[in-house]
């Protein structure tokens, strides 16, 4: 998970922060944070499924799931080992 | 402060003729004053915008100083045109047709366009029809993606969620539109050594609802301070054709007929305006909410939205920066 996270957060701080982090911290909202617009968020969404070979569906595209670096690790951990309790589920 | 009780329709209401002398006396200082310039061109598109920067042109600088351009091009509605006409014979002004799709074959618009459409729809093609949409902001609590919606020549509809590369490929090809049209108000400014009106009104200007260099580009914003109900009073005062008035706002930027809202706004214009004029007068969400007929959920949705598009049209209102200022100019 930690691997996951520090990639995700990686890709996050070169894509969206110009590869200064700005103390941002794993909790912290892109959203109130104002990182990324609805054209980051069609970015970050082709790039989880190219990158970690992921399909996402529209009703998965929501801040629960995509909103700071904790929720991305959590998200795409989800979808890569689908869980019985996590598949069909829209987080 | 509570604004839940004075929230309404009415609460956007103004007095028609004062603001008309208002924005008059400011277009003229403007144009004339500032600007040296002997009268104003105005890209007229059939549209409530548009048509009220005219008649305000028209009265501030008299019918015989404004000049009206009418750019279709091949996605235009026919209605466009006719509507833009029906102004220009209201005013009794000077006005010209330049069908710019020549210009955007040449900057391979269409092309473009297209072959960014098939990264996700390969058949799209010769006789198809698309345009870009916005989920309904109030539906759940996903973020808006945008989609496209193709109709392909035999009718059938489909929509497809956009990614990345599409949706740039997509917006970047078609802003060659607001870009050829304002290239081509610049050209009869210049002949006529006249300024350029642009047409934005509140909602547009402040949320980035234009393209830079485009529709964005003027050397005066006439309604750019008002709400978009208050330009249909200013409409009803200045006499614009019933027909214009009644028309639902359109991009005319697709061959699908697209509202406002479909593509940028995601809300009921109306409710926009208001929730825009709730947060400008820091009115809390839940209250605007109240007398809007939301959620507090969905209000805060829409507070949330306003604040993200306003971030992201910084860069679209920015004049070039300078690394230092210039005294001397």
């Amino acid at each position: 998970m930690s691997a996951l996270r520090d990639k995700l957060r990686a890709y996050v701080i070169e894509n969206y922060l110009f590869g200064q982090d700005g103390n941002l911290s794993d909790a912290d909202s892109f959203l109130e944070l104002g990182i990324i617009d609805s054209t980051g968020v069609l970015e970050l969404v082709s790039h989880l499924e190219e990158e970690y070979g992921i399909a996402i569906e529209s009703e998965e595209i929501a801040p629960e799931n995509l909103d700071s670096i904790e929720r991305l690790t959590r998200f795409v951990m989800r979808k890569q080992v689908p869980s019985p309790e996590s598949e069909g589920a829209a987080s | 402060m509570t604004y839940t009780a004075a929230l309404s329709p009415a609460t956007l209401r103004i007095d028609a003729g004062r603001e008309t002398d208002r924005i008059a006396s400011r277009i003229r200082d403007i144009v004339f004053g500032q600007f040296k310039r002997k009268g104003a061109v105005i890209g007229v598109s059939g549209g409530i915008d548009s048509s009220v920067t005219a008649f305000l042109c028209a009265r501030a600088l008299g019918k015989d100083r404004v000049f009206l351009l009418f750019t279709p091009e091949a996605d235009s509605s026919p209605d466009s045109l006719r509507l833009g006409r029906m102004v220009a014979d209201a005013l009794q002004a000077r006005s010209a047709v330049e069908d710019v799709s020549a210009i955007l074959e040449g900057a391979r618009c269409y092309e473009r366009r297209d072959n960014a459409i098939r990264e996700l729809v390969p058949e799209y093609g010769k006789g198809y029809k698309c345009k870009i949409v916005l989920p309904d902001l109030l539906d759940g609590s996903r973020y808006a993606i945008f989609s496209i919606v193709i109709q392909s020549p035999d009718n059938q509809v489909r929509k497809v969620r956009l990614n990345a590369k599409a949706y740039l490929g997509i917006v970047a090809a078609t802003n060659f539109k607001q870009r050829a049209r304002k290239m081509m108000e610049y050209h009869y400014a210049d002949l006529l050594q006249y300024a350029v009106a642009g047409t934005p009104n509140r909602l547009e200007y402040d949320q980035g609802f234009f393209v830079k260099n485009g529709d964005g580009a003027a050397d005066f914003k006439p309604i750019a301070h008002l709400y978009k109900s208050q330009v249909y009073e200013l409409a009803a005062y200045l006499g614009v054709p019933e027909e214009i008035l009644r028309r639902p706002p359109t991009t005319d930027t697709y061959s699908l007929e697209q509202s406002q809202e479909e593509f940028y706004f995601s809300l009921p214009l109306a409710k926009m305006d208001l929730c825009l004029y709730a947060k400008n007068h820091r009115a809390p969400a839940a209250e605007a909410a109240a007398a809007l007929g939301l959620t507090p959920e969905q209000a805060e949705r829409v507070y949330a939205m306003i604040d993200s598009k306003r971030r992201a049209a910084h860069y679209l209102r920015s004049a070039p920066l300078l690394i230092e200022p210039i005294e001397e100019v």
